[in-house]
């Protein structure tokens, strides 16, 4: 993994209109993502992870969503701003997408291999036999057994996990720079699911595409990921190294996140819980739009946002418990653990960096 | 399996279960082929198994959603195939209830929660007078976390975990002694997974409830269920208790399972070793044989008789060795 950006999104805001009004679903998101790495972005449904992301392959609906602001830099273009040409040119060709349910993201009427050599012959203008010859390499690649007859078959002829190697083997075609996963294994069984990760990471491996993957399973988040962002209500709460935010959680959020999972320790007694439901995008709280389900709520949460505060380099976090003013808390016992392990694991060097515990500073 | 445990009393027990669909047909699906388990009263009894495997198949039939093929499935003790006529199923169901994995397709878009909770109510006779009725509806309501002015909503104006509370408070209404909750968690956030399932267990314990709890998240069953089941392709290939279990793998059925499931632990995961499981491994020639044994107190295991022996060696190895899973 080198050091240069290969897409940056900046101050990202994104609106829907609605009968009711206006929905905030994305406000003010900010990433970049490096060549070489996988960044998972995590969080619950409606906190705007799918619609930051569609909004990078331009495919929100251009009947009803509003970019309010922001950039979304690749290669010197903002893709907010170029033709939809241009778009064209660089849609499943530079930046592909890999979409959660392959059943409903596949054509039911035609065979596979012609789904999977389309992006090829759209966009490197070859002759339709030798995409053919492509299409089943790709499907040998992503470990479809027997491709020189199943290449005939019809989606509803594989198994699911079968039916999402297509979908991957469709998306890495024209071997992207970046691929956009979107909840690409929750529809399938934890055994199938494993196989694909694997698969994913070995093609990653193989050609250093960049990974975007989005899901809110923290157990598959850890097993992919290099670096990690916590989005709650439109924002980034919450990113660093997959490290830090498993082992040194800043936010409230996250630490929440993390307790509330079960793990597979068998002297598990209680499981902590969030309370509430995330707040409507409609009319977004003041302050910070977590503070209402927050524990660790200070006051100044209900009547101002925090900022980003940096905790290292690569770690920032979106809470005022970051504030050189603010009053020392404890964090629930799991995270406790967690961080109890991290210092373990540092001390035993397993890990090259140490995470600073201390607020240094703010990016504002 | 033998009567081994006298002081627990079985509120379910199935011999030999069998359901087959499009039975003789050229289409035949044979869904479950040889289940047998107990389920004892007061516990939550956890199925898992990946789709397919015919576990929720299982949770339907012992609810009585259509016949089965063969076996016997025993509710307190009386067959549920010999329950016939309107009167006794409005008996069987008003002991045993079940929350559906959609919580938003299993509720009536077009009626009021008050209307879809206490619909029950009404079905089973209880609380005639309507006043009576919603008051009751209420307290369901707040049992289950919910405010009572959400009584006159519509499904559609609940979140998903909201919706699923709606569900459990529809279960709860009759007052049955057995719920089948089947993915009943599957579809919701994390946060709300936790919130829901600790819901179930709070409620578990007010009410002397027994689940039949049926998922696909081994995390969530292990911490909810005091035993589980582990199925594949129609057969149940593991009983054992929930810790025994996860300290003690023994088809490598139930192994690969396991070391499938991602950890929230990157550490973890980058030093994690994981099993594939070969069907072939439990397509015995001869079945004569072959069922399921007891290796060890409530431990069970679908094998071959001779290996019986392995088994047990392989469960004292990893009971020494402690806990594989962490």
């Amino acid at each position: 993994m080198d050091n240069t950006n290969v897409l940056e999104v900046k101050d990202l805001a994104i609106s829907f209109k609605t009968f009711e009004g206006k929905v905030q679903a994305v406000r003010g998101v900010n990433f970049e993502l490096k060549k070489g790495e996988t960044l998972a972005i995590v969080g619950e449904s409606g906190s705007g992870k799918s619609v930051s992301t569609k909004a990078v392959n331009r495919l929100l609906p251009k009947k009803n969503s509003i970019i309010e602001s922001g950039q979304i830099l690749y290669e010197d273009k903002d893709l907010l701003t170029i033709s939809d040409k241009e778009m064209q040119s660089i849609r499943g060709n530079d930046i592909a997408m890999i979409f959660q349910d392959p059943m409903t993201s596949l054509n039911p009427t035609m065979q596979v291999w012609r789904q999977i050599a389309e992006p090829i012959i759209a966009h490197q203008n070859v002759p339709a036999e030798k995409a053919k010859d492509k299409a089943i390499e790709l499907m040998k690649l992503v470990g479809i057994k027997n491709p020189e007859q199943t290449h005939k078959h019809y989606p509803h002829q594989f198994s699911g996990g079968m039916r999402q190697r297509v979908m991957i083997a469709i998306s890495l075609a024209c071997e992207p720079k970046i691929l956009i996963a979107d909840e690409p294994t929750t529809a399938l069984d934890v055994t199938i699911q494993a196989q694909i990760l694997n698969l994913m990471n070995d093609l990653k491996h193989k050609m250093e595409t960049s990974i975007i993957f989005i899901t809110h399973d923290l157990g598959v988040v850890a097993q992919m990921a290099d670096r990690v962002a916590v989005m709650y209500a439109g924002q980034i709460v919450e990113i660093g190294t997959a490290d830090e935010i498993f082992y040194n959680p800043m936010h409230p959020y996250t630490w929440g996140l993390l307790a509330s999972m079960p793990t597979l320790d068998i002297h598990q007694t209680d499981l902590y819980n969030i309370p509430g439901s995330p707040p409507n995008l409609l009319h977004p709280p003041k302050g910070d739009a977590f503070a209402p389900r927050n524990d660790y709520a200070l006051a100044i949460d209900f009547e101002q946002e925090p900022e980003m505060f940096k905790v290292t380099d690569t770690h920032y976090a979106k809470t005022w418990l970051l504030h050189p003013d603010a009053p020392d808390v404890t964090p629930p016992a799991e995270v406790i653990r967690r961080k109890a392990k991290y210092e373990a694991l540092f001390t035993s060097k397993k890990i090259s960096s140490q995470v600073g515990g201390e607020a240094i500073g703010s990016r504002g | 399996m033998a009567a081994e445990v006298k002081e627990k009393n079985t509120i379910v027990e199935i011999h030999g279960y069998k359901k087959y669909f499009n039975e003789g047909k050229k289409n035949e699906v044979q869904a479950v082929k040889d289940v047998s388990f107990n389920i004892y009263e007061g516990e939550t009894f956890g199925l898992v198994g990946e789709s397919g495997s015919g576990k929720s198949t299982t949770g339907r039939s012992l609810i009585k959603l259509g016949d089965i093929t063969g076996g016997q499935i025993l509710y307190k003790g009386k067959d549920i195939s010999k329950i016939s006529g309107r009167k006794q199923l409005l008996d069987f169901r008003k002991s045993m209830q079940m929350i559906f994995q959609d919580p938003y397709a299993s509720l009536n878009p077009r009626i009021t929660v008050k209307d879809i909770v206490g619909g029950a109510l009404k079905v089973h006779g209880l609380y005639k007078d309507s006043k009576k009725r919603t008051e009751r509806v209420y307290e369901l309501l707040e049992a289950v976390g919910l405010s009572k002015e959400f009584a006159n909503r519509y499904p559609k104006e609940f979140s998903g975990g909201q919706c699923q509370r709606v569900g459990i408070a529809r279960a709860l209404a009759v007052e049955p002694d057995f719920i089948i909750a089947d993915e009943a968690i599957s579809a919701l956030d994390v946060s709300i997974q936790a919130q829901v399932v600790n819901l179930l267990k709070d409620l578990k314990k007010e009410n002397n409830l027994t689940y039949l709890f049926i998922a696909h998240d081994l995390s969530m069953v292990k911490y909810i269920s005091d035993r589980i089941g582990v199925m594949n392709s129609g057969r149940m290939l593991e009983v054992a208790e929930a810790d025994e279990l996860y300290q003690a793998p023994l088809h490598p059925y139930t192994e690969s399972l396991l070391s499938a499931i991602p950890t929230p632990d990157p550490e973890n995961e980058r030093t994690r070793v994981r099993t594939e499981y070969d069907p072939e491994y439990h397509n015995y020639k001869d079945l004569t044989k072959v069922g399921l044994h007891e290796i060890a107190p409530e431990h069970f295991i679908y094998c071959h008789e001779d290996e019986i022996e392995l088994y047990q060696k392989k469960r004292e190895r990893l009971m020494r060795e402690g806990q594989k899973y962490a």
